[in-house]
């Protein structure tokens, strides 16, 4: 069945023969097919059903520009929605159509033409709406539709990511970036060259071009292999520079790694210049049934034919604006190819143009008017523009050609600017915003002297060291020239069929007109309104005529209209590449303890917390649950003592003359008047008023202190003091260490801790009298060099014995085995939040939620009255003064003692589904009270003691008598003994 | 990927720092400004399509804080602390 196929020439390796196979049949192809080519060589038309109204689809483009023929590969390298024109052919490649069932060739979905006058464009917005879209939407996904994503990923292999820095990032290896990849290398200067194309040479493989009177690609392979053997010169194919990002970066993603074991390879490179010479795209002209299997661009005709070696068709019209078709009858006619006509839409034809088309018929000053074929073209209707006469013509293949599109994507990325060139009927580069120069076709410059002689010209200004870039040889070749006449679209006011300007997402003429008529006159609107451009080809082939469109009917020009904005990435980019080497414990690492392998030992339950901490949440026995374990933590607490690591807690020590006033001001208290020895808690506020951390700050002397935050915000609280101290107040003397890394700390806590510290052994007097709550003394403990500090988050006495990191596990150790005959027990989160909650002490992200303040929570007695300014004092008197009712920390005890209310339930009054008045904040098991205890936070809570507050959950209420926020102790005896 | 030049280190990735918002009016004194002003001074920052001064801390590095003024449509830093004169 490889008819098509051409007996000779052509890139393709014929010694190389492979199968593969496509919708369940087997074929075969040649080493250096696409898998496009392949399909074509076996005679096949109908590659894809469209987007929305499943119309059979051929193949249209021969790269990456091509809008049509997604497939989904299967098997061991699966991945959905490929482009096949971009596909390296395989040894057993397996692929299938896409948005087609049950075959690409008897498509049921097609049946949803009957209803197109239903679907335009927008249909969506104004359509299936009542009783509501969801109803609708799962049929109309499935109805329009791509592939689905591979179940499994790679057997093998992985992604690979790196870094590169370069003095010339030159992008595309056609005529001009080989070019000024010689010049640039050949000075020594460090070169990365990058293309996405299996081989080098650009467009030059597939025009039959000369240079030096031989074959262009024999100077290709001449430059291929001088770089190759250049140290300073990388050289990738198969790599696609995908994103231009700010300052120069570029992301090349290599798809052919020359090690097997890596799939993809992610490059990041930053360059001092970049040399753009990324070419020019072939653009489709507009006339009715223009994406019928057998309608391609005449350069993917000419690409096939000379490149890949097979024929589309035998018998060909071709369809232009412009004078580039004409340089490819020779090829052509030489591969066998009968062409019936040449269509020119322009009315004259320049005499050195026409002499390539001696033996051919040229109509011009016509255009196409149908074609007519539903799954190949079997004819097409040429119209006249002088007389309107048609004529029907016999074909089985329309090449058809609307001028070039300079490759602008990457410069536009890099914020360049473009503007219109009426020359070429097309965007071309304006300004660059960065250190990039644009070359050859993607700077509008077409033919191959033109190119040769300025990237020669820009390149020897272009040194990015003292080394002068030149080129001292010679590169003869033809003059081309190239002249077009923009045809954005013909008159189709009373054409019925479908003229489509984005093939891939089935946008039409009438899908323009109709956003144009609704009001959407900006090209941006016109893009979201009908989806045009918004494929996997971005457009590459059709934008500019939904441009040329919107100009037209709105008399303006395309420089008015402008382009939409170019966004990354060029062609898709598979997730494994963006990603790299970041999975799993890569991506994000863990902070731990010297305790933590300690903690799994004994078999806790680890959480995440706060910061990527990882923290033992309970340490359930055997045959052990949630709620008994952290009950026997709680008891251990309450009546004997238990112990916790709080070595991610943030600490930071603050050195200099002024550091006093600098805690007095972001702290709500004063801090300032503390004795060395002596701490406080205290509350830091953001300057809008709200609660930013908590914790406690001591004086070591007159000039050092150290303070305590939450491990939570650490990071949060050192960004906000370096902030203030650079910028605010930058003469005060206040210098800052993190010291949360190098202070570990156990905290012993419960009604026997002073018997633990002393059965340890100290040489500190560890009285009540002598070491009183929150202050800290220096020495030993268990022959370790500790700072103890007492502090209680527990409510309990309890002592913070800090000692450096070598000596922590030693310690905590020591103080298991010591603490046995007390019942001491390692204490998790689960259960510090059970004992804060009875004592009514706050916790980040419960009760602070980011809308209380401090006399919300009852802290007033913290806001120093005597301060004149503190950080949030203004803002929080601002807020308090608008009289609004404010929602107040209470505590709430169930009517039943056995009932639970989870956590953030609403309450309401009177339990109604009305506005809520409050929400509970907390609610734990309180084994000293026996019974469910909680708090929550209830408008005017604190005038509403002894009454009753309604937990509205979703079928059900549950009623709680409002307390005082403290459940234990409320006098704070305990931890001040 | 911005290439912010830090006045100790010189040009690092901007994955290295964090980003501190643009450079608006100086704290007023709460006490002398009327409550228009102060949440003006709270919520009213500079967001021009140009020049604008920033802050930038060196959060994975030498954790200095510093000012720069950048272009918020070309990505060009125009100043840095470490400009010569």
């Amino acid at each position: 069945m490889s008819h098509n196929r051409l007996k000779s020439g052509g890139r393709i390796d014929r010694s190389k023969s492979l199968s593969f196979s496509f919708n369940g049949k087997i074929y075969q192809g040649f080493e250096g097919d696409t898998l496009a080519s392949a399909l074509l060589a076996n005679g096949l038309n109908v590659i894809a059903r469209s987007f929305k109204y499943h119309r059979p689809r051929g193949i249209i483009g021969s790269g990456v520009e091509d809008p049509a023929s997604l497939i989904e590969l299967l098997g061991e390298e699966g991945s959905g929605n490929n482009l096949c024109t971009t596909v390296k052919l395989k040894e057993g490649l397996k692929a299938k159509s896409i948005n087609c069932w049950p075959s690409v060739d008897f498509d049921i979905g097609a049946s949803v033409q009957y209803f197109e006058k239903l679907i335009p464009a927008g249909f969506y917005y104004k359509t299936f709406m009542w009783p509501t879209w969801h109803l609708f939407e799962p049929f109309i996904r499935i109805a329009a539709g791509l592939a689905s994503a591979p179940k499994t990923p790679p057997k093998t292999g992985h992604f690979e990511s790196r870094n590169a820095h370069t003095d010339f990032l030159i992008i595309g290896a056609g005529p001009a970036g080989l070019l000024a990849t010689l010049m640039a290398a050949r000075s020594g200067a460090k070169v990365f060259l990058v293309d996405q194309n299996t081989e080098a040479g650009g467009s030059l493989l597939s025009l039959n071009l000369n240079i030096n009177q031989k074959p262009a690609m024999v100077w290709v392979e001449s430059v291929v292999k001088e770089i190759t053997n250049m140290p300073n010169v990388t050289h990738l194919q198969d790599s696609t520079a995908w994103a231009y990002r700010e300052h120069n970066l570029v992301i090349v993603n290599e798809r052919e790694v020359e090690n097997v074991s890596i799939i993809e390879r992610s490059w990041r490179i930053r360059a001092k210049k970049t040399i753009i010479a990324t070419g020019a795209i072939e653009r489709s002209l507009v006339f009715p049934n223009n994406d019928r299997p057998g309608v391609m661009l005449a350069s993917a005709v000419q690409t096939f034919v000379n490149r890949y070696s097979v024929k589309p068709g035998n018998n060909l019209v071709i369809f232009t604006n412009n004078d580039s078709v004409y340089s490819y009858i020779k090829d052509l006619t030489r591969a066998g190819i009968n062409i019936l006509a040449i269509v020119d839409s322009r009315k004259n034809i320049a005499d050195s143009v026409l002499v390539d088309a001696k033996n051919i018929r040229v109509i011009s000053n016509s255009i196409i008017k149908n074609v007519n074929g539903y799954k190949k073209v079997n004819s097409v209707v040429v119209q006249s523009l002088d007389d309107k006469e048609v004529e029907t013509i016999s074909c089985d293949l329309l090449a058809h050609s609307g001028g070039w599109n300079p490759m602008v994507h990457l410069h536009s990325q890099s914020r360049g600017t473009v503007k219109f060139d009426d020359r070429i009927a097309s965007f071309v580069p304006e300004y660059s915003a960065q250190n990039s120069i644009n070359i050859g076709a993607c700077n509008g410059t077409f033919a191959l002297n033109e190119i040769f002689d300025e990237t020669e010209l820009l390149l020897s200004g272009a040194s990015e060291n003292s080394k002068p870039l030149v080129y001292k040889g010679k590169l003869e070749c033809s003059k081309q020239s190239y002249s077009i006449e923009a045809l954005w679209s013909p008159d189709l006011s009373k054409e019925k069929n479908k003229a489509f300007l984005d093939i891939q997402n089935d946008v039409t003429h009438d899908d323009i007109q109709l956003a144009l008529r609704e009001g959407y006159s900006n090209v941006e609107h016109v893009k979201r309104y009908t989806t045009g451009g918004m494929g996997f080809d971005q457009g590459k082939t059709g934008n500019i005529n939904i441009i040329g469109v919107i100009a037209k009917e709105q008399g303006i020009g395309l420089d008015d209209v402008g382009t939409t904005t170019f966004r990354s990435p060029f062609t898709p980019v598979s997730f494994g590449s963006i990603n790299g080497v970041r999975e799993g414990s890569v991506a994000l690492p863990f902070r731990h303890t010297p305790v933590t392998k300690w903690n799994l030992d004994k078999g806790a339950f680890m959480y995440e917390a706060g910061a990527r901490w990882r923290r033992p949440g309970y340490f359930p026995m055997p045959g052990e649950g949630f709620q008994e374990a952290v009950n026997r933590e709680c008891h251990a607490v309450r009546t004997g003592v238990g112990v916790y690591d709080g070595s991610p807690l943030g600490k930071f020590e603050l050195k200099g003359e002024n550091v006093g006033e600098f805690l007095d001001l972001i702290y709500t208290n004063i801090m300032s008047s503390l004795e060395p020895g002596n701490g406080r808690y205290g509350l830091m506020l953001t300057d809008d008023g709200l609660i930013f951390d908590d914790g406690v700050a001591f004086r070591i002397d007159k000039h050092r202190w150290f303070i305590s935050t939450s491990s939570g915000h650490s990071d949060a609280v050192n960004q906000h003091m370096l902030k203030i101290l650079a910028f605010d107040y930058p003469e005060w003397d206040v210098k800052i260490t993190n010291i949360t890394s190098q202070w570990n700390n156990a905290t012993i806590c419960g009604p026997q801790a002073r018997k633990l510290l002393k059965k340890l052994g100290t040489d500190m007097d560890c009285e009540n009298d002598s070491f009183p709550f929150m202050s800290f003394r220096e020495g030993m403990i268990a022959n370790i060099p500790a700072r103890v500090i007492r502090v209680s988050f527990t409510g309990e006495l309890s002592f913070e014995v800090n000692v450096s990191p070598r000596n922590m596990l030693r310690l905590w150790e020591k103080i298991i085995e010591e603490g046995e005959e007390f019942g001491i027990l390692p204490v998790g989160s689960e259960a510090s939040h059970v004992l804060r909650v009875e004592k009514g002490f706050l916790s980040l992200g419960h009760e602070v939620d980011g809308t209380v303040d401090p006399y919300d929570l009852g802290m007033g007695w913290l806001m120093s009255k005597k301060k004149v300014d503190y950080i949030g004092k203004r803002s929080v008197d601002l807020r308090r003064s608008s009289g609004k009712v404010r929602r107040e920390l209470v505590g709430l005890l169930p009517n039943d003692p056995n009932e639970a209310i989870p956590e953030g339930a609403p309450i309401t009054p009177s339990g109604k589904k009305v506005a809520t008045e409050g929400f509970t904040t907390a609610c734990v098991w309180s084994v000293v009270n026996n019974r469910w205890v909680g708090l929550a936070l209830l408008e005017n809570g604190r005038a509403r003691y002894g009454e009753e507050a309604c937990v509205r959950i979703k079928d059900r209420i549950i009623s709680a008598k409002i307390t005082k926020p403290v459940h234990h102790d409320p006098d704070g005896k305990l931890l001040r003994s | 990927m911005l290439l912010i030049n830090c006045p100790f280190c010189k040009n690092r990735n901007e994955t290295e720092f964090v980003y501190g918002g643009p450079v608006g009016v100086k704290r007023p004194d709460p006490s002398l400004v009327s409550d228009e002003e102060w949440v003006d001074f709270l919520t009213m920052v500079p967001n021009p399509m140009g020049p604008v001064y920033e802050r930038w801390w060196h959060a994975r590095g030498c954790n200095k804080w510093f000012i720069i003024c950048r272009d918020t449509v070309t990505h060009e830093i125009l100043e840095s602390p470490s400009d010569e004169p």
